[in-house]
């Protein structure tokens, strides 16, 4: 049951994929269109072999950019989640404003920061960072609070220190919402750190992205934009894993 | 340490109110006084919203600023005490935790863990028939399986007394009456003195020594029915005269007979 299952989801979305590739060689090929407009996915792959290196080389600094954004933001995100959750002065005095600066575009604010912390890596962290922190705090905050009445009315009945029902009880009880969170951070880190590198930098897979493009060596581009979604899917799967791996219950529930 | 003569629980002129903004405080509680003897097990009787769960609860020390005195062994309540175990109508255990570490729960805030507070909850756990999933986690467990380990929980540090709130209430009638038959098997064995919460006449009737029904809100005690059947109780007791005669006078009590 588990392995046809598992069979299933993986097989199916990859007969689609082929299926979406065939055709689009098919088509490539049949109507001759230029490699600049669209190149054909055996272009892209055969430029993603032969730049293989040039690639890893891009791809290096944007996974850490990424890295570095969403950890910050979980490092800083959360703490100031517990803060807003437990406190109804800093909720009421620091919530709307957090959400307020959401509705400001990142993208808007890109050159700013870039003026702020250079055309190195700092500053594409720093996008990645402020896209990142936000799903985490507010996630955060919403598990907090929804720690279960009966929970922490029980270890108030053994009184338990309040720092002991944090870690204890509202702590663990907020993991899935924080890891939902984090799930949703660290592809929007990606989209953070490829944002710095378009407005100025000198390295990354954005960087080369832009580069192959004015070139028009437009397979090249294809090739960074496909290794850009792989680095996506990989962060994604790694906090997924990092989920499955810490709440061992939540896998386990048979009902 | 209260025995003997003095009683247990001692609890008078037990009044609550709730403020309310631009209105008058809700009174929960008008007036509740009754004894409760070392060992005895009384249920708490009453219609949906009397003050139940708030009684309960100041006798917990969960619930602040009540009028009246209520003193268990001797001491006014004011906090919660660590010598109390509580069991409420959700089983509440934590999903992240085996069965065995929320049983374990208790030892851990009071700090007393190590191999005898491990021993003691896989012997709570078998006794309940729940042998063999300590490792599980709850909601691996149908809800009499949940309900059971809630009651182990309760039980680790050996409480001296016992609060319950509609513990079955969630549970179906075939599992309630195993339950209960389970609790009083557990009752004999420690001894532990009960408050028990319950809407239901016969459950209050087939458990306790003492049925103390509270009116409609703002509770007053509405009658204080001792309950002369002797334990062990058996199922079949239900269908005795003297059980049923009981119930028809707890029902009375409440308004729902004449
Ligand atoms: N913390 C509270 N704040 C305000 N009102 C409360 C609170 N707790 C209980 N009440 C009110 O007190 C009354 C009795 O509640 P409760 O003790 O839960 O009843 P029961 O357990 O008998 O169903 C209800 O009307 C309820 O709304
Ligand atoms: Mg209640």
């Amino acid at each position: 049951m588990k392995i046809t299952n598992f069979l299933q989801a993986v097989i199916y979305p990859l007969a689609g994929a082929v299926g979406i590739v065939l055709i689009w060689e098919f088509y490539t090929r049949y109507f001759s269109v230029s490699q600049i407009v669209l190149p054909s996915p055996s272009s892209i792959a055969d430029a993603m072999f032969a730049e293989r290196e040039l690639l890893l080389k891009h791809t290096w600094p944007t996974l850490l950019e990424c890295i570095y954004g969403f950890g910050l933001a979980m490092v800083i995100g959360i703490p100031i989640a517990v803060c807003v959750a437990n406190s109804r002065f800093l909720n009421l005095t620091f919530y709307p404003i957090l959400i307020a600066t959401q509705s400001v575009p990142k993208v808007a604010i890109a050159p700013i920061i870039l003026v702020w912390f250079g055309i190195g890596m700092e500053s594409k962290l720093v996008i990645a960072f402020l896209v990142a922190f936000f799903p985490i705090v507010v996630d955060t905050a919403t598990g907090l609070r929804a720690t279960p009445a009966g929970l922490i009315e029980l270890s108030r009945a053994f009184r338990a220190s309040p720092w002991q029902i944090f870690t204890k009880v509202q702590f663990p009880a907020a993991l899935p919402f924080i890891f939902s969170g984090a799930k949703v951070a660290v592809t929007l880190a990606v989209i953070g750190a490829v944002i710095g590198e378009f407005v100025g930098a000198n390295e990354g897979l954005g960087n080369l992205l832009l580069t192959a493009n004015s070139q028009l060596d437009t397979p090249l581009a294809w090739a960074a934009l496909i290794t850009l979604s792989l680095l996506g899917i990989l962060l994604f799967l790694a906090v997924a894993i990092a989920e499955k791996l810490l709440m061992p219950w939540n896998s386990s529930a048979v009902h | 340490m209260a025995g003997g003569a003095v009683s247990f629980g001692h609890f008078r002129n037990v009044r609550k109110t709730f403020p309310r903004p631009g209105e008058e405080p809700l009174v929960s509680i008008e007036d509740i006084s009754f004894d409760l003897k070392d060992g005895q097990l009384i249920s708490l009787l009453g219609p949906s919203g009397c003050g139940k769960t708030t009684f309960l609860k100041i006798v917990a020390g969960l619930v602040k600023g009540y009028e009246g005195t209520v003193q268990i062994a001797g001491e006014h309540v004011r906090e919660p005490h660590p010598d109390f175990g509580i069991v409420f109508q959700q089983a509440n255990l934590m999903p992240w935790r085996t069965v065995l570490s929320n049983v374990l729960f208790p030892m851990e805030i009071l700090g007393r863990t190590g191999a005898e507070a491990v021993e003691q909850a896989r012997e709570l756990l078998s006794q309940v028939g729940l042998e063999g999933f300590e490792k599980a986690y709850p909601p691996q467990l149908s809800g009499g399986m949940q309900q059971r380990a809630a009651l182990c929980r309760a039980l680790v540090h050996k409480p001296k007394l016992l609060l319950m709130d509609e513990p079955f209430g969630a549970l179906d009638e075939l599992t309630r009456m195993e339950m209960h038959d389970l609790l009083l098997g557990i009752r004999e064995r420690t001894g532990a003195t009960t408050l028990f919460v319950t809407h239901s006449i016969s459950e209050a009737v087939y458990l306790s020594d003492v049925v103390a029904v509270f009116s409609k809100r703002p509770a007053l005690l509405a009658d204080f029915i001792e309950v002369d059947l002797p334990y062990p109780r058996r199922q079949e007791m239900r269908y005795s005269s003297d059980f049923v005669e009981l119930e028809h006078r707890a029902s009375r009590a409440l308004g729902i007979s004449r």
